[in-house]
């Protein structure tokens, strides 16, 4: 296959060179230029739509199957609804489809009130007879919920997130009350049940396509040809080249969308950028870190940055001595400078961490005390505990790259460095990520790079996983630290509903882990979404993936203006 | 005149039939199950020729299935996609078509021209300005040409467009394939819109394609030019005091035009390559583009199809035209000297 070889060689060359010639040429055209041929087009007769550049072809149209955001992006908030959403600022849970909730005293049922008046897609392929009922909740949810539901192995019969937070089993019943009123039972109380009902993954699918399927013998279709009630509906998907969304004239919330809106789908990060630049796409899929000073440079691009709802972290093996005392987790902690390593590794792209909580989560509270660079007391400590000079220890750097951690090789060196200089002498262990992996849940290192990328907006998505004693086995929790009193709290929280409660309890779970250190906080990466300065109302979704309800293209912008705050939030 | 083209015709049929072999042993050679590599799934419903010659047992059976299947479009499917290879082909080769055929008639309507001004230039300042800049031309390597217009036209201007045929905003029906008719033929509103955009997404590919054959076709009618100039028939018409368009349109313009034909032959092939790479730059939804994505998905049956109708497209146009130049100037017959 040499010639296949020389082939894909020579795309790549070329793929490189684009790239260099993009960097050098964007440099170049820093200063404003006139753009006699988009102004043309723009005006008021020529098509007007909203183009996003993504960067690979969705697996499915529908969010259940598949957890690659590819696929929540093109299908999550375009095309569905589901019953709850985050409030992309706040972060809270607000109304969807169901315009009020009922929990019970025990915790167990949940009672939805479902939206009247929501239509679903009208399509060539589809026209919908009825409007949104309990029905198409059922039908949704028991798709996932249930291995006998005829539509459960429809198109691999794999439910990713569901499995993964293990869902199917939490539910014991979901019911028809009547036709906008849906009840469900749980098992055991689970606070975070309606915050995973308003990720990306909740989606409502309409029962009626999915009969209409059944008797066309085309089951499989629901998920390439979807149907839901969402601001866009499907038009047109060509593989490797594009899709093209319309806009749902009858969408229940009445928003402002576009004529069209299209993803253009460029696998290329270079020629992503470069088609932001010549205007061709109104805004890109993961701009690329080392691109990102340049378009702040270009006066017709905006950069937007968040914190993400992420957390890059040093974990110290709490289950090995002498790691097993706060004391000496203090005193490594107390060794680094954390600010010199969010320069060099993170080159300004991610904020400082506090706690394990990112501050866009509403459980984080700003009065933990952090920890500041002290080598003389690190040194102090560490002699109280009888830590004697030249002390051995292992750092293991991860082989890949986050977004929460770009560099741990880098991040390892600076450590160590910063622990040579207390009389701690320290190794960096690195394996193949899976090997990695493995060994670090069998216990092997004494300290590790590592970090963790919160699934929904729950604060109890970071704690659990992360620093729970159940979560030692299951190979989450990277400090092997267990704390009966951390795990009372985060279950205590877990039962309540009431979030200025649940704040209280997970304002005492940080303070514990302030004063514990299993792990310490290093840097929460920002998230970006760069976008053309025509493009108003698209902002950083930091609960899940794009959504371009509200976006629209406003072509009378000609010149950049300066005063765009609303759309570029600083954390 | 007749010999000639039962020969070509012969010699065509004789390359396709190896063609379709080298095509169909692909298959054998891919890794996996040449079966699988044939029909490009497990099975098709709708494609029974291209399914029977993978059930049968002998090769020769199967090839000659094989050569009935791709006679009647059942071309098999796609690996990345699943859909049937001629319905692809055949919506991406009129791009592919669409812009060869724009760069060839821009390199032909320049080129020619300017090689005759140049030749009976011969050695004078123009000829010597037209000579350097083509062999500059001539140097260029055509992707790095591609990037360097994108670099200045596209990115640094912000001129014109950097990929594609035309906006995404724009919804034409797919009816012939050349997206300028297609647009003629839609009922869209504002087609002038339409129409401003398609030509803007042309001009760049257009150009980078038609840069190096321009060059080529510029020397070349030069070189022809001065030849003709320098024989002894046109030294005779001059010393007959006949005027000098007389002389050119009578004795130079025919004699001079008739060996740059076989050289426009010679330069399918390489047409056909930059009109790939052009593509793959560019995101041109042509065939290069397709082809090169193929290969770079491991998509067997695409690149068995589509490796075998770029050959096919190059040797039957190579060879129609010698054959054509041969019947306009029976003097270049290779084969036929003996019998002279």
């Amino acid at each position: 296959m040499s010639l296949i070889g020389i082939a894909s060689l020579l795309i790549q060359r070329v793929r490189s060179v684009i790239l260099a010639c993009v960097v050098l040429g964007s440099i170049a055209a820093c200063s404003p230029s006139n753009n006699p041929i988009n102004t043309e087009s723009g005006a008021s007769s020529a098509p007007n739509g909203v183009i996003y550049c993504s960067e690979s072809n969705p697996t499915y149209f529908n969010p259940q199957l598949d957890t690659s955001s590819t696929t929540s992006d093109a299908s999550a908030h375009q095309i569905y609804s589901r019953l709850l959403d985050f409030n992309q600022t706040t972060g809270r849970i607000e109304p969807a489809l169901a315009s009020s909730w009922l929990v019970s005293e025990d915790g167990l049922t949940y009672t939805f009130q479902l939206r009247r008046d929501v239509q679903f897609h009208n399509t060539d392929f589809f026209t919908p007879s009825r409007n949104f009922n309990a029905d198409d909740v059922i039908f949704s949810f028991e798709r996932w919920l249930d291995p006998q539901h005829p539509f459960h192995k429809v198109n691999g019969g794999n439910y990713p997130y569901f499995s993964s937070i293990n869902l199917p089993s939490t539910i014991a019943s979901i019911e028809r009350i009547n036709g906008y009123r849906v009840e469900i039972s749980l098992y055991k109380p689970d606070s975070s049940f309606l915050a995973n009902l308003a990720t990306d993954f909740a989606v409502i699918l309409s029962a009626q396509y999915g009969d209409y399927l059944t008797i066309m013998d085309q089951p499989q279709n629901i998920d390439f040809y979807p149907i839901g009630t969402g601001p866009y509906r499907f038009d047109t998907y060509r593989k490797n080249q594009f899709i093209r969304y319309l806009p749902h004239e009858n969408y229940w919330r009445k928003s402002v969308l576009a004529d069209q809106l299209i993803f253009d789908i460029t696998p290329s990060s270079s020629i992503r950028f470069a088609k932001l630049i010549t205007g061709e796409c109104d805004s890109i899929a993961y701009p690329s870190q080392t691109e990102i000073n340049i378009m702040q440079a270009n006066p017709e691009i905006i950069v937007q940055e968040k914190a993400g709802l992420n957390i890059g972290f040093w974990a110290f093996n709490a289950s090995k001595p002498p790691f097993d005392q706060a004391d000496v987790r203090r005193a490594l902690a107390l060794a680094i400078d954390k600010n010199s390593i969010l320069d060099a590794v993170y080159f300004n792209s991610a904020s400082r961490a506090r706690s394990l909580i990112p501050p866009s989560s509403w459980a984080f509270n700003s009065d933990i005390k952090e920890l500041n660079y002290n080598p003389v007391l690190a040194r102090e400590l560490l002699a109280q505990a009888d830590i004697p000079d030249g002390f051995k220890m292992t750092i293991w750097a991860m082989p890949v790259v986050r977004s929460y951690n770009p560099d741990a090789q880098r991040m390892a060196l600076l450590i160590k460095n910063y622990l040579a200089a207390v009389g701690v002498n320290a190794t960096i262990v690195t394996y193949d990520w899976h090997t990695f992996r493995e060994k670090l849940s069998q216990g092997e290192h004494d300290s590790v790079l590592i970090g963790w990328s919160a699934d929904n907006g729950d604060p109890d998505n970071f704690y659990r996983p992360l620093l729970s004693c159940d979560a030692i086995p299951s190979g989450t929790n990277r400090a092997m630290w267990c704390n009966q009193e951390f795990d009372a709290l985060v279950n205590a929280a877990i039962r309540i509903s009431d979030e200025d409660q649940r704040a209280l309890l997970y304002a005492k779970a940080n303070k514990l882990i302030a004063q514990e250190i299993p792990i310490y906080p290093i840097a929460h990466a920002n998230r970006y979404q760069v976008k053309n300065h025509k493009i108003q109302g698209l902002i950083i979704n930091p609960f899940g993936s794009i959504r371009f309800e509200n976006v629209v293209k406003n072509d009378t912008l000609t010149t950049p203006t300066t005063t765009d705050t609303s759309a570029s939030q600083q954390p | 005149m007749i010999t000639t083209l039962i020969r070509y015709f012969n010699l065509i049929c004789l390359t396709l039939l190896v063609l379709v072999l080298l095509s169909f042993s692909l298959a054998f050679f891919f890794p996996g199950d040449s079966a699988v590599n044939l029909l490009g799934a497990a099975q098709i419903a709708d494609q029974p020729l291209l399914s029977q010659a993978v059930n049968q047992s002998n090769v020769l059976v199967q090839f000659w299935y094989y050569v009935q299947a791709l006679f009647n479009g059942q071309w098999g499917v796609s690996f990345a996609t699943g859909k049937p290879l001629y319905e692809d082909i055949m919506q991406l080769f009129p791009a592919t078509l669409e812009l060869s055929l724009y760069a060839v008639t821009l390199a032909l309507v320049f080129g020619i021209p300017l090689g005759f001004v140049s030749g009976l230039q011969y050695r004078k300042k123009i000829d010597h300005a037209f000579m350097s800049s083509s062999m500059v031309m001539y140097s260029f390597p055509v992707f790095w040409l591609a990037l360097i217009l994108i670099l200045l036209v596209s990115l640094q201007a912000q001129w014109l467009p950097m990929s594609g045929r035309l906006s995404l905003l724009y919804d034409i029906p797919h009816a012939t394939g050349f997206i300028l008719v297609d647009i003629a033929l839609s009922d869209i509103a504002n087609k002038q819109y339409a129409f401003h955009d398609a030509i803007s997404h042309l001009i760049l590919p257009t150009l980078s394609v038609s840069f190096i054959a321009f060059a080529v076709f510029l020397r070349s009618t030069r070189r022809s030019v001065v030849d003709v100039v320098s024989t002894e028939y046109i030294k005779s018409a001059q010393t007959r005091g006949l005027t000098a368009s007389n002389i050119f349109f009578k004795h130079i313009l025919r004699n001079a035009l008739l060996p740059v034909l076989p050289l426009l032959a010679v330069q399918i092939s390489t047409l056909v390559t930059n009109v790939m790479i052009v593509e793959t730059i560019f995101s041109w939804p042509g065939i290069g583009d397709w082809l090169i994505q193929a290969i770079y998905e491991r998509d067997y049956p695409a690149i068995r199809t589509g490796i075998m109708l770029v050959a096919m497209i190059v040797v039957v146009f190579t060879l129609s035209l010698e054959c054509l130049s041969q019947l306009i100037d029976p003097t270049r017959d290779r084969f036929a000297y003996a019998r002279r």
